[in-house]
């Protein structure tokens, strides 16, 4: 809890201006504590008087030290390895340097054919391989417990998997099930001085930056964004070892089945791996002046985003969405048109080469990010700019 | 068909801002909504009930003025709800909100079939749904777009998946995460707006649901913010400046560029 000493508060309400969660406040005098308090230290940084202190229930953790090496989960499906599995190998390289352990990827599969290979190329250590028939599929059940069980037997220090619609599914599983803490959505991943995995993630509906720790618990788990972090380059020279594994059928039998995988093709969007992104926000105003947008890519030959304010107002479909809770794009080129520019946007497209903005709030967070600024009505300058680009091609 | 449905208050996405100068969250002018997701696994259960029989209750954990949203489901056809709210559950993380909501749920009695939405707008870490169901021993499928059938104790769902999406089976009871895409949720009734006014609210504390102190709040919860701060900004930009006409000009050479690799 936040401890408050009384004695020394004098009631200038620093703690009250700087925090995040509207948790403190002066009351006859005094800095008073509400609910709503996460224990995250920004008052007792801001304290002047040092009259604020945060004291934990120092309940008896585990043994942490029982817990080693850093694990991947390797995300494969349709005879692919998700390309966010290479990231996470990436920064899993740095993480296990730092730790002076192993990184390990871990592969359920019904098939495991070169994959092993490929993932010790990108960077592990360590493979270990469940082949079985009841694998080919994903569900919640069989991955879960697969997952579980090897983390009991190896007890890994750190799990990191794709926040994919597999990870994001069947990761919560495994952490609930190992009473552990899982951090979603991570957009960094370092090992502090006190040895444990800091966790920085987008909070509050995307507005502010929160790093979170999991000091009594291991596995420390996290998911992280594809196209967030860095893959190693691939080294068919590096050495590993492939650990075959068996779990006990009852354990992959699973109460959901998987009838029929349909893949979406010929509209299936390929946002992340466009060069050029025009993107729509709340500034639009409505459907109609989405088209300009729309417009706009399709001169540039570019695809189409689109801020979760866009897809909730029904504009365009969720498959455009740009951000934590959509796609992330690292494109050269990305246009933001009418766009505020709150972190669970930006999350998703600050990795593009150049950022080009336009908005007519002068202070919209989304100029932070931007390369190009420009400041005015949206319906004045995108019609003659598409104007001007149609000279420009003919 | 007994169904529970999860619904959390959360701030209105659109009304949150960080302050430029202090760089905190103004909370000022902010609406309290349903969590939007939320709004289409409440309207699935209330279709659900519509079509097999049965009843739909909404449980809520939060303070006590998430009665707005509960009352709010009931206007929109829910048949009963109940509020889970004691200052021990403040500060929880996701393992400690599973843990409280498992045990409110085990207290209204047997269930088929529990819903949430995928994911809530505020923490946005989907991984309520999949934690509570572990806690209540049952299957799940996340991301559901579309129940296509009930048969016996088997239910048929889609749900979807990056590259498209899978027909699943799953054994009821079961919990489903649901998208928005599933339905389009109706507004309420008068009907129910009357319902909802005269509707007396059960709140369930830590100590109604047998709760075990050690897993709940702050306290329980295994991952802990260690510090909040802004998010990082560019810096040099460059903002085009002059007449509108030279502005168009700048802006699309600067696209045409950047655009053709130039």
């Amino acid at each position: 809890m936040l401890i408050i000493d009384t004695e020394a508060c004098i009631g200038c309400g620093l703690c009250e201006d700087n925090c995040p969660f509207d948790a403190i406040h002066v009351e006859d005098g005094k800095a008073v504590v509400n609910d709503s308090c996460t224990l995250c230290g920004t008052c007792v940084d801001h304290c002047e008087v040092e009259a604020l202190s945060i004291a934990r229930d120092e309940k008896e953790g585990i043994d942490l030290a029982a817990w080693s090496g850093i694990w991947v989960y390797a995300e494969y499906r349709n005879g692919k390895v998700a390309q966010v599995t290479n990231e996470l190998l990436g920064v899993g390289t740095d993480l296990a340097a730092q730790r002076g352990v192993e990184l390990a990827a871990v592969l359920l599969c019904g098939e495991a054919g070169d994959i092993p290979q490929q993932l010790i190329a990108a960077g592990a250590h360590k493979v270990y391989v469940v082949e079985d028939p009841a694998l080919t599929n994903f569900t919640d059940d069989s991955y879960g417990n697969a997952m579980e069980d090897l983390a009991n037997k190896y007890k890994p220090e750190v799990i990191l998997a794709g926040a994919t619609a597999i990870g994001r599914s069947f990761i919560p599983r495994v952490a609930t099930s190992l009473k552990t803490g899982l951090t979603a959505d991570c957009t960094d991943l370092a090992i502090g001085e006190d040895g444990h995995l800091h966790q920085t993630r987008p909070a509050f509906g995307g507005n502010i930056m929160a790093t979170i720790m999991c000091p009594k618990h291991r596995p420390q788990m996290s998911t992280v964004r594809p196209m967030v972090m860095k893959a190693n380059i691939p080294d068919a020279n590096r050495q590993g070892e492939v650990i075959s594994e068996a779990i006990a059928p009852e354990r992959l039998k699973s109460r959901a089945r998987v009838v029929r995988s349909v893949l979406s093709e010929g509209e299936q969007l390929n946002l992340s791996e466009a060069d050029v992104v025009v993107s729509g926000g709340r500034g639009l105003d409505n459907p109609e002046g989405f088209k300009l947008v729309e417009e706009l890519a399709s001169l540039l030959d570019g695809a189409v985003g689109a801020t979760r304010a866009a897809v909730d107002s029904g504009w365009i479909g969720y498959p455009h969405q740009v951000g934590q809770t959509g796609k992330t794009v690292a494109s050269k080129l990305y246009v933001a048109c009418g766009i505020s520019g709150a972190i669970q946007h930006v999350i998703g497209m600050k990795s593009s080469e150049t950022i080009v903005a336009i908005n007519r709030d002068p202070k919209a967070a989304i100029f932070d990010v931007a390369d190009y600024g420009v400041v005015g009505d949206l319906f004045e300058i995108l019609p003659r700019v598409i104007e001007k680009l149609k000279e420009r091609r003919s | 068909m007994r169904i529970v449905v999860c619904i959390k208050q959360v701030p209105d996405a659109k009304d949150v801002r960080l302050d430029p100068v202090t760089n905190t969250l103004s909370r000022e002018g902010v609406k309290s909504v349903i969590n939007p997701y939320d709004r289409h696994a409440m309207e699935e259960g209330v279709r659900l009930k519509e079509l097999y029989g049965g009843t739909v209750t909404v449980v809520s954990m939060g303070p006590p003025q998430a009665q707005a949203i509960l009352r709010e489901a009931i206007s929109c056809g829910v048949d009963d709800a109940i509020l889970v709210s004691d200052r021990a559950f403040a500060g929880a993380d996701t393992l400690a909100t599973t843990y409280t909501l498992s045990q409110a749920i085990k207290k209204t009695g047997e269930v088929d079939l529990v819903l949430c939405g995928k994911q809530a707008t505020d923490g946005d870490t989907a991984q309520v749904g999949p934690g509570l169901a572990v806690r209540l021993g049952m299957p799940y499928v996340t991301c559901v777009k579309k129940i296509t059938g009930v048969k016996g104790q088997v239910l048929s769902v889609e749900r979807m998946m990056d590259d498209g999406y899978d027909e699943v089976e799953v054994d009821l009871p079961a919990l489903l995460t649901v998208v928005k895409e599933i339905n389009v949720p109706r507004f309420p009734s008068i009907r129910g707006l009357r319902k909802a006014k005269a509707f007396d609210i059960p709140s369930y504390t830590a100590a109604d649901i047998d709760a075990d102190p050690d897993q709940l709040g702050l306290g329980g919860s295994p991952t802990w913010v260690v510090k909040v701060f802004p998010p990082e900004a560019k810096g040099d930009r460059t903002m085009l400046e002059g007449s509108l006409d030279e502005i168009v000009e700048k802006l699309a050479e600067i696209l045409s560029d950047s655009a053709h690799g130039a």
